[in-house]
């Protein structure tokens, strides 16, 4: 019984240093992470306005399958960061909100996949 | 190495993700409506073959051989427009298209063969255009607009040669496998490109 908890104990403070290795190269690899576009919902409206040069509020709705609170609380994050920008026109009695990706959120998205990448290749090498 | 293991994999789902959301968010389409059209018009000459065969068997050998056809032109073309969009060919929607389509053609076949040999060779064409309509609609729910609603008018025109005389059976296979496809292969050409 003590040769197997020395043996657990070993095995749990190498466990330890491992990690400890781990999250030290994370963070070495995710210093300047965009946690503004690192949320799911707003790396979705990013995304899609990439491949897109415009969106509606109710194309981005259906597309990231969400509510209408949901989708402009994040878009209005975006917005007030200057990724994203809104414009709102009638078309004939119905409002319409328009988004576009600006230059910066390209180059925020842009930034976000090189590192993404660049932190795959990293735990690759480990 | 988990923790590595789980950085890595987060890493890579965020990439997946943002790929698919671009995949979907786009208005693009595997399908090439120059492939399309290319079809409708084989489909058009096989009608005038078709016509003049002496027996339904004939008939039915002449639109198989069309269908094979229309098979490597289809798949000839999309390949063309995957290579040129840079773009796998069995990407997301492609395989999702293409997994949808197959059941209804697969249902076609053996109906065929039921129907033949029950005798009633007159559903025949309706059965095709109906089935043929169905798959487009699902495979198409992965694409542009114009892709299920060519199903949906191929479905329509089946439901149409299902209550309608035998004569009429070449014309709604020329309107349908010819015209419908010249048709959304146009559009797709004008709205989507390829």
């Amino acid at each position: 019984m003590a040769k197997q908890s020395t043996a657990k104990q070993e095995r749990k403070q190498d466990q330890s240093v491992e990690t400890r290795a781990v999250s030290t190269k994370q963070k070495s690899a995710a210093p300047n992470l965009d946690r503004l576009i690192h949320e799911r919902l707003r790396l979705g409206i990013i995304s899609a306005l990439a491949a897109n040069e415009s969106l509606t509020f109710s194309d981005l709705k259906s597309l990231m399958n969400t509510t209408d609170g949901n989708l402009s609380v994040h878009a209005r994050k975006l917005e007030e960061a200057g990724y994203i920008s809104c414009s709102k026109y009638f078309e004939g009695r119905l409002p319409k909100t328009e988004y576009k990706l600006t230059a910066a959120g390209r180059s925020a998205l842009e930034n976000y996949l090189s590192h993404m990448e660049s932190l795959i290749k990293q735990m690759r090498n480990m | 190495m988990e923790p590595v293991r789980f950085v890595s994999d987060r890493a890579m789902d965020n990439l997946r993700y943002i790929r698919e959301t671009m995949e979907r968010a786009t208005p693009f389409t595997g399908i090439s409506g120059r492939g399309e059209m290319t079809i409708g018009a084989t489909a058009l000459i096989a009608t005038v073959i078709a016509a003049r065969q002496p027996s339904f068997k004939m008939w039915v050998y002449t639109w198989l051989a069309e269908g094979l056809f229309s098979t490597l032109i289809a798949g000839w073309s999309m390949d063309r427009k995957a290579r040129a969009t840079h773009t796998p060919l069995f990407s997301g929607s492609g395989r999702k298209a293409l997994f949808s389509l197959a059941p209804s053609i697969i249902a076609g076949g053996l109906l065929t063969l039921v129907l033949t040999r029950a005798g009633q060779t007159t559903t025949i064409p309706g059965m095709w255009l109906l089935l043929y309509g169905t798959g487009v609609i699902t495979g198409g729910m992965f694409s542009v607009r114009a892709v299920p609603a060519m199903g949906l008018c191929f479905m329509a025109l089946g439901a149409l040669a299902l209550f309608s005389p035998a004569a009429w059976t070449n014309w709604f296979m020329a309107v349908g496998f010819g015209g419908l496809h010249l048709l959304f292969g146009a559009i797709i050409v004008r709205k989507y490109g390829g």
